[in-house]
């Protein structure tokens, strides 16, 4: 298994009390909220974070793209992974990922990413998305759209980086005379893709096909969800004829790990709870606009017991495996037993979340890295020769 | 759906569809041939490959207006039917013989903010589409599951109709001269969706047309405000006529 430190960078400077004014976080919320000088010294606070993954002996550090919120400040994720990589000298960096259905050109993420493989020497991991639904109203994109030019986005981007240019791209969405990709990708003949969602079953049978096999990335899911979806991709590559390796299957989930299960309890609390309830709060229109889903899934999601606008609490996420919390043991075990039982080859920890300040951040990091990490890789390293037989 | 016999009145519905005889087309059909179809993308018609913007449905009820053989017809359209219809005056008013556009979207009016329907929760909707709240209480909620999908498959296709630019064409205004059929605007004075300031916007880009404003009246005067709305159709019909 590889291990990767993903950050949303938060404005944890936010005003909390913000919710008495305001039903959002996102889009609505008047950026008078955001202080400048505070918001400069948290982006150097979070790079720097990043940059001590690299030391820590993370195998990734992983940064991604959100718009006109206090939840993450990172509108152009290209920006950190451009300063990320000449400050970090063996992880890989992921942009996980970009925003395909928002892009008027599509060729500005082929040469970013390219870019940013170019300067690493191929250190690079690509992520596409279509963004969450808030991003749809943030960025003025038609979201009747978005499965559309998510799909013809992807194509355009794959053929500038493997194909011989000049050539031309007629599409619906996007057409282009001359597409001829300067710099070409440093990896040969493409970076990794990774393809982070929720659980759209559309996505999977998308991300599994043979044509493709990309790396499927769960993203906060409670921990049974999780291993439905798993087995659905593997079930779909099994349909397909071929069998997916663990390479294939990442999650994505906030972690934090203390001295013991009361302490880490007790100081994760406030903060993975402002994380929950203050940075990710959007009503339902905002997080789902018409076309995100299929009309099948949105009608899934309407009859489903939202838990979207209810409080919830540490020990809510706890107990669904959506945030994983205590001594280093206690982790250990929990991820042992989802590793051994689930069979995903990327994790991804969210080692910073909501208000976590910078201290507690480090010792997180520390901790995981020095007694989490290296028991994983010595179980899961075990494994690999017999698989790879 | 269809009754009523006398001219033919082609009604081009809202973003809510067409799944119901209302009571306006029930009043209307004493005097004339209402035909109420349901836009292609909404409700149980199918999604055609072809539909992408509001330009397209203007051509299709031109092509359907031809196939039906509707010569001399009262073209209605209500929010987003008021824009196709718009659209479809400014393309051809060969056949139309009077244009009536109730709270039409489809223009933008600089520094006058529209509502944003897709922003709204269906409690705040139902608050912000009437000036009545009584009205607004007693819209009952979907009955069942194919009631609750008709809704999503309805707001699907609004959104890909108007949701870049939200609710407009910023090509029309510049076309809108070329309609040269009597036309009446309609608005309500307590539109929270489209502004009743959009009326004068519209009737001084139609040069034939004329604008009345209901009072105490929401975006949708052929519901909250049947009769007034029915009778002042009816006034400029029979006026149009002669």
């Amino acid at each position: 298994m590889k291990f990767y430190m993903m950050h949303l960078m938060p404005y944890a400077d936010l005003d909390l009390d913000y919710d008495q004014k305001h039903n959002s976080a996102w889009v609505t919320l008047p950026n008078s909220y955001y202080d400048p000088k505070k918001g400069a010294k948290l982006y150097n606070r979070y790079l720097d974070e990043l940059e001590y993954a690299d030391q820590l002996g993370f195998d990734g550090i992983c940064v991604n793209e959100h718009h006109q919120n206090a939840y993450g400040l990172m509108p152009q994720p290209g920006v950190m992974a451009g300063a990320l990589a000449r400050r970090t000298k063996k992880v890989k960096i992921a942009i996980l990922g970009r925003a395909l259905p928002l892009l008027n050109n599509p060729v500005t993420v082929a040469e970013e990413f390219a870019m940013v493989d170019n300067i690493t020497e191929g250190r690079f991991i690509a992520g596409f998305v279509r963004g969450i639904g808030a991003e749809y109203h943030a960025w003025s994109s038609n979201p009747a759209d978005s499965h559309d030019r998510f799909h013809e986005a992807h194509d355009l981007i794959l053929r500038a980086w493997t194909e011989t240019g000049p050539f031309a791209f007629e599409g619906k969405h996007y057409q282009f005379e001359y597409v001829n990709l300067w710099p070409r990708p440093y990896q040969s003949p493409r970076p990794p893709i990774w393809i982070p969602s929720q659980g759209s079953s559309e996505t999977i049978e998308w991300a599994s096909h043979p044509d493709r096999r990309y790396t499927y990335l769960q993203t906060f899911t409670p921990v049974a969800m999780l291993a439905k979806y798993m087995q659905m991709y593997k079930a779909m590559a099994a349909g397909h004829g071929y069998e997916a390796t663990e390479d294939q299957l990442g999650w994505s989930v906030p972690l934090y790990v203390a001295e013991t299960d009361e302490i880490a309890r007790r100081e994760a609390q406030p903060h993975i709870e402002n994380f929950l309830n203050k940075f990710l709060r959007m009503p339902k229109e905002m997080l789902l606009p018409p076309g995100y889903l299929s009309l099948n899934s949105m009608l899934g999601v309407m009859k489903a017991k939202s838990s979207i606008g209810t409080k919830q609490t540490i020990d809510d996420v706890m107990a669904k495996g959506m945030f994983i919390c205590g001594s280093p043991e206690t982790v250990r075990q929990k991820l042992e037993q989802y590793q051994s039982e689930i069979g995903f080859g990327h994790l991804l920890t969210l080692l910073q979340f909501g208000t976590l300040p910078a201290e507690l951040t480090r010792k997180n990091m520390e901790i995981y890295a020095n007694e989490v990490m290296p028991y994983l890789r010595d179980k899961t390293a075990n494994a690999i020769p017999a698989a790879a037989e | 759906m269809r009754g009523g016999k006398g001219e033919p009145l082609l009604f081009l519905h809202g973003s809510a569809g067409a799944s119901k005889w209302l009571p306006f087309m029930e009043m209307l059909s004493e005097k004339y041939d209402v035909i109420v179809p349901e836009h292609p993308g909404f409700g149980a018609s199918d999604t055609p490959e072809w539909l992408d913007n509001v330009g397209d449905l203007a051509f299709f009820y031109l092509d359907l207006i031809d196939h039906y053989g509707l010569d001399n017809v009262h073209l209605v359209g209500t929010s987003i039917g008021g824009w196709i219809a718009a659209e479809l005056a400014t393309r051809s008013c060969e056949k139309i013989k009077s244009l009536t556009l109730v709270a039409p979207a489809g223009i933008s009016v600089s520094g006058v903010r529209k509502g944003d329907m897709f922003m709204w929760s269906p409690e705040e909707l139902a608050q912000n589409l009437f000036h009545n709240q009584a009205i607004a209480a007693a819209m009952p909620p979907p009955a069942s599951e194919e009631e609750v999908l008709v809704l999503l498959k309805n707001r699907l296709m609004t959104a890909k109709l108007g949701w870049s630019p939200r609710l407009h064409n910023p090509h029309l205004r510049k076309w809108l001269h070329r309609i040269d059929v009597p036309t009446l605007i309609l608005w309500g004075d307590d539109d929270k969706l489209i502004p009743a300031a959009y009326g004068s916007a519209y009737r001084d880009l139609i040069p034939t047309s004329s604008l009345e404003v209901i009072p105490e009246c929401g975006h949708l005067p052929h519901v909250e405000k049947a009769q007034e709305f029915t009778s002042k159709v009816v006034n400029f019909l029979e006026g149009a006529a002669r």
